[in-house]
């Protein structure tokens, strides 16, 4: 297959600090079967033999389900491919000589690191505050002592896959995590072994999030369009009911 | 030095029970006053992070990600395995244990592999406690399937992202202690070196990725869960970051390095493209549940696979091995694989790759079947190849995958450093020569959860330790140590850079070192990593600084180990004269060409101890003695 002549504009931010700035790179015959972050690659490449500092991003598993990597591709979080990230994401979507705009995922609470890397931290912060099951290990019955309906467990496997990229916040407008909060409410929620705690869970994780600083939800559903895992906004509906329920009828703050 | 495997006395059934009774306690206002380093946060990390914070230990967790749920055990797809024995299909906790020794080929320790069949039903009960959606019946009640090496349907699975869920289930318990103030978590921190005082485990060097500085953190144990060497091949499926540098730092202190030749290459992973390739992607081994893997009869036949009738096809593991079938273990499928691929009836773009076909399934169970059970995985595979699974063949082809050599440890998953605790895929405990599927997740979560908690308060009972804190002058000695090698990497300024040096070690190490080796093979290699070894601290091209988020010199580090690991790889496969699991000497196969044990000589696990950069190691051997079991010669038709 003929290789692709790309040019490539990429922010470039040494650190917080930086107030960064776009670079122009031009690439020639990138083999279309690549992924884009091999294609990333193969620019770092190019940049450290001629002496240049290579592009800082994010990056692990490769598999699009470690949720490490992420930018904004021509001004889609992960890019054009829909329910894809950016690491299943393959050079065969574009075209010879196209313009690709790369960026860092924007967001207040995101704090870029250096070029394309933020600080997600937020995320781990929001989970802190509530986005778990309070078990002890050793305190658990045995397995199936609790049915679960396959559907509620689908819902919940629904909710439950999401990877904690953060492209919700980025393509939110809002920069409102509710789909990834959302995400977890609902996946616990769902299941027997989670509703308990439900309301505590509710108010607790939607506190820190405020406190965060990170926006509201005010519909504009790009928060599920750009969500490489295609989980869909009705968690959020669902999240709105437990918190309904959580301030209505709790005793706790 | 005598390795102590300090396995206790007494009938398999009742050893870890009888070990628990006798193992020395810490009251719960003592344990307020110790401190545990944990580095990594996958399965096994995460969850000895929970549940020690959770008895009241303070702990001090290291993760090399932005965040703890990012480490690579959430890669992990098909399923975890328990002896519930929910299906009545004949399941039981010695069924388990036998199939995983005999899976490892008899070369694992009979009393931990049996333990490890015993709590893997107490994981699923917590993991289904936390929340892990795994896949259930209509009536509610948990569903199971089937996976390679095994005749009974045991494997717990979430859709094809188990690893997954239960990394999240591990992550957010860890978390809930994270808010309780009992574990201070350290994220985008790479361990540099461990620190000994006292000839003990108290600390760690750790290198922040974020300004490039070096923070020393002390503590009055060492937990090391930081997961397996695969990508000193290059190309693998464990992800980006995964390394051998904690490991490898520890054994340079004194920890033996058991088994290091012991690799894993999994049979279902998609072929190489090109070049460019940054790592390889596995399918999960639940497809051969219901795909066909199959090459055509004649070499250089370059019909397409629809077009090559039924009478012309080879389904060589349903004919080689009709008990088994396509669900033989992964060490058997890789092997057979490579072979009908150097006969030159490969398939694909190279000739390197063989079809899972899905064909007759779809046709008995109906494409909605099979698109429930697997359709996240083959809507991986089109992204990845841009080829529709259900209408044309998968393509796959073995690749690295896990590593079941790893730091020695003893029943308490202790090094051969007091203090040092090594779990998870980063130890070689439980797996011998080769890992049956929907096992290392078992394994991660049994050491964390199950284990280590109850041994590590042994340890801490029964051990005096002096009061010391990361001002202790060794941890000094650490850094200027650890500064001056990542002086001397910046300092070469030569032309190359680290993935073109990385990759060519991966060649040399998967051509001959890799799915099937020989003595003649191995000493080349040797000569050639040498060589490499040479011309990377000659010619080696590092940009930027180290004050810095740098990756480039993070990757450095990490290939400076794995050359020095390598040569204790080829070491290991050289002395190993037989052939067992994973490890298939040419020269010792039966007339079938199937792997011919020695058991006479070889039944122990090799344990080597660093003597020094320009010294050979030391072999140690412990001895493999099996009470139990029979050993049999491992058959799968």
């Amino acid at each position: 297959m003929k290789g692709l002549n790309l040019t490539l504009k990429i922010w470039r931010q040494k650190g917080p600090d930086d107030p960064g700035h776009f670079e122009t790179y031009t690439l020639n015959d990138v083999p279309p079967d690549i992924s884009f972050l091999e294609m990333l690659d193969l620019l770092n490449e190019k940049l450290t033999l001629e002496g240049k500092e290579p592009v800082a991003f994010d990056n692990d598993c490769r598999e699009g389900i470690c949720g490490s990597c992420g930018a904004l591709v021509n001004g889609v979080a992960h890019g054009p491919l829909k329910n894809t990230t950016l690491c299943q994401l393959h050079m065969r979507h574009f075209k010879d000589g196209d313009t690709i705009v790369i960026e860092p995922f924007r967001a207040r609470p995101f704090k870029v690191i250096k070029d394309l890397i933020v600080d997600r931290g937020a995320f781990d912060e929001i989970i802190k505050a509530g986005g778990y099951i309070s078990v002890n290990t050793g305190q658990a019955p045995e397995a199936n002592s609790i049915p679960v309906s396959p559907k509620d467990a689908e819902l919940a496997m629904d909710a439950a896959i999401c990877v904690g990229c953060g492209a919700c916040v980025a393509a939110c407008p809002n920069a409102s995590p509710m789909l990834f909060v959302g995400a977890k409410i609902s996946h616990l929620a769902s299941l027997p072994q989670g509703k308990i705690e439900a309301k505590r869970r509710t108010l607790n994780m939607l506190k820190r999030m405020d406190e965060l600083g990170f926006g509201n939800c005010s519909n504009h559903r790009e928060c599920e369009a750009q969500c490489p895992k295609g989980i869909s906004i009705t968690n959020i509906a669902k999240f709105n009911r437990e918190f309904f329920k959580a301030s209505l009828f709790s005793h706790e703050t | 030095m005598v390795l102590d495997s300090k396995v206790p006395g007494g009938p398999l059934e009742s050893k870890w029970e009888r070990h628990k009774d006798e193992l020395k306690l810490v009251s719960p206002a003592n344990k307020r006053k110790f401190e545990i380093i944990v580095v990594g946060t996958g399965l096994a990390g995460a969850s000895a992070s929970a549940t020690l914070a959770e008895l009241g230990y303070n702990v001090k967790t290291f993760c090399i990600q932005d965040s703890p749920r990012r480490a690579h055990s959430i890669a992990a797809q098909g399923g975890i395995n328990a002896a519930k024995n929910y299906p009545g299909d004949g399941d039981s906790i010695f069924r388990l244990f036998y199939d995983t020794i005999k899976g490892g080929d008899f070369r694992a320790r009979e009393a931990n592999v049996y333990r490890l069949a015993q709590v893997s039903n107490n994981i699923i009960d917590q993991c289904v406690a936390q929340g892990v959606p795994f896949a259930r019946e209509y009536g509610g009640y948990l569903a199971n399937r089937s996976f390679g090496g095994a005749l009974v349907s045991r494997t717990f699975y979430a859709k094809g992202q188990t690893g997954q869920q239960l990394l999240l289930g591990a992550y957010s318990s860890m978390m809930r202690q994270v808010n309780a103030g009992r574990i201070s978590l350290f994220t985008r921190r790479e361990m540099m070196d461990l620190v000994l005082v006292g000839g003990k485990a108290r600390g760690v060097v750790v290198r922040n990725l974020v300004n490039g500085k070096l923070e020393s953190h002390s503590a009055h144990a060492v937990v090391l869960a930081t997961g397996g060497y695969g990508n000193v091949y290059f190309l693998s499926t464990n992800g980006m970051n995964s390394n051998v540098s904690a490991i490898w730092n520890a054994y340079k202190k004194g920890a033996f390095f058991a088994n290091p030749c012991f690799t894993q290459i999994h049979p279902t992973c998609i072929p190489v493209h090109g070049r460019y390739q940054s790592k390889l992607t596995l399918m999960s081994e639940s497809l051969r549940n219901d795909g066909r893997v199959w090459v055509p009869k004649s070499p250089g036949d370059r019909r397409p696979a629809d077009e090559i009738p039924e009478k012309d096809r080879d389904y060589f593991l349903e004919r080689k091995y009709p008990t088994y079938g396509n669900l033989t273990p992964r060490d058997v499928a890789s092997r057979n694989i490579k072979q009908v691929c150097d006969e030159g009836r490969g398939v694909g773009s190279t000739g390197y790759a063989v079809y899972l076909d899905f064909r007759d399934a779809i046709k008995r169970d109906g494409i909605e079947t099979i698109e429930k059970k697997y359709g996240n995985l083959f809507d991986m595979y089109e992204k990845i190849t841009g080829q529709n699974a259900y209408k044309t063949p998968m393509m796959i082809y073995p690749a690295v995958h896990y590593t079941m050599g790893g730091l020695w440890v003893d029943y308490n998953l202790m090094s051969t450093i007091p203090g040092l605790f090594v779990l998870g895929e980063a130890n070689f405990s439980d797996h011998g020569a080769n890992r049956l599927g929907a096992s290392a997740l078992m394994q991660g979560l049994a050491d964390g959860y199950f284990i280590i908690p109850y041994t590590i308060g042994g340890y801490f009972a029964g051990t005096s330790l002096e009061d010391i804190n990361n001002t202790h002058p060794a941890f000094e000695d650490s850094k200027r140590q650890v500064d001056q090698r990542i002086e001397r990497l910046l300092s070469i300024r030569g032309h190359k850079t680290v993935d073109e040096f990385h990759r060519e070690l991966g060649k040399i190490l998967w051509d001959s070192c890799g799915i099937s080796r020989n003595e003649m093979g191995l000493l080349k290699a040797r000569d050639e990593i040498l060589a490499l070894r040479d011309r990377f601290w000659d010619d080696l091209l590092i940009p930027g600084r180290k004050e810095d988020l740098n990756q480039s010199l993070e990757k450095a580090i990490r290939v400076a180990d794995f050359f020095d690991f390598s040569l204790l790889m080829i070491e290991d496969a050289l002395h190993r004269k037989e052939s067992c699991g994973c490890h298939y000497r040419e020269e010792y196969q039966t007339e079938e060409g199937e792997p011919k044990r020695n058991d006479e000589e070889y039944a122990y696990v090799s344990a080597w101890e660093y003597q020094g950069d320009d010294s050979p190691p030391t072999l140690h051997k412990e001895s493999l003695i099996f009470e139990f079991v029979e050993l049999t010669e491992r058959s799968y038709k």
